[in-house]
């Protein structure tokens, strides 16, 4: 298959995941779709690094999944806390940073 | 070769249905699940892109752990159905379009950027075992020890912060269990019998925050 293909998949990708992001109203379904996104990059970059044949881009890729994993450590560790103090757990709700 | 475009459909669309239902489905449970549909899709994709070390670890540390984790959450917090709809606002109900016109341009912008080597599979490479090997764990150990040691580190030094950060985050903090709503604590000073004032609610103007620090 050609590289454009899938650096055309992952862009779909992307865009699916910045529009769940806009749309949803759940964190933990807005993280999901952050995750979403992330993955898209990552195939953009794995594409790239095959096309140019050498290996930084899955290097960068790699780093992209730890990162990912990081925020996804913190966020999920903010949606327990703010489900601890019976905060509504709702992104339109929590519009403001003083619970 | 015909094999290798079946199963780029194959994947592709499969990747493309696991995003679709973790932006559509109204379960967060199934969310996940189709989360964990999407990664599988994409590491088979990676496979097609010979980069095999990424996949595996795509499956192990993606798929398998960071989705064991929201499962986990998704249990402790009730997955509830939420309404769908648009949230309210111009921005919900444009969102949509906004992600067709973000696709759209992506993809001009990379079909456009003029790359020769965008029409072609790619430089032919070395696969298979050995270190030299593209997309092998040995490739991966010698770039990430010579040429990319200081992210690398850097990547773990983040990992340890995070770690650090969620239990800071997500530990009981004590008082703060049994005081109802938020709205009320600011009125009337969780009461313990605990000498260590930890519960001193953050940014409180009344309560001065000096001995509310880390314990």
């Amino acid at each position: 298959m050609d590289i454009q293909w899938f650096v055309v998949l992952s862009a779909f990708i992307f865009a699916i995941g910045a529009g769940g992001v806009l749309t949803r109203r759940n964190p933990l379904v807005v993280l999901l779709c952050l995750e979403l996104m992330l993955n898209g990059a990552n195939l953009a970059f794995v594409s790239f690094a095959r096309m140019y044949g050498n290996g930084d881009g899955q290097i960068f890729a790699l780093i992209v999944m730890v990162v990912a994993a990081c925020e996804v450590v913190i966020g999920l560790g903010l949606i327990v806390a703010m489900f601890r103090r019976r905060l509504d757990v709702d992104v339109d709700a929590l519009s403001e940073l003083r619970g | 070769m015909i094999f290798e475009q079946i199963l780029f459909f194959i994947a592709g669309g499969g990747a493309i249905a696991g995003a679709l239902g973790v932006a559509i489905l109204r379960n967060p449970f199934y969310s996940v699940l189709a989360l964990v549909g999407h990664l599988i899709a994409l590491a088979v994709l990676f496979l097609l892109l010979s980069a095999e070390f990424l996949a595996a670890a795509q499956l192990v540390v993606y798929a398998g752990a960071v989705m064991v984790l929201y499962v986990f959450v998704v249990a402790y917090i009730g997955g509830s159905d939420e309404p769908l709809g648009p949230s309210g606002g111009p921005v919900g109900r444009l969102a949509p379009l906004f992600a067709g016109v973000l696709f759209v341009e992506i993809a001009i912008a990379v079909i456009g950027s003029g790359l020769q080597a965008l029409g072609t599979r790619g430089p032919q490479v070395q696969t298979g075992g050995g270190r030299e090997a593209y997309g092998s764990p040995g490739q991966f150990g010698e770039l990430l020890l010579t040429d990319f040691l200081v992210p690398f580190e850097a990547a773990s030094f983040l990992l340890l912060i995070a770690a650090v950060g969620a239990v800071v985050l997500a530990r009981r903090r004590r008082g703060l269990e049994d005081t109802g709503p938020v709205g009320s604590i600011g009125h009337d000073a969780p009461e313990s019998d605990d000498p260590r004032p930890e519960v001193v609610p953050q940014g409180d103007p009344q309560v001065p925050t000096a001995g509310a620090g880390v314990p």
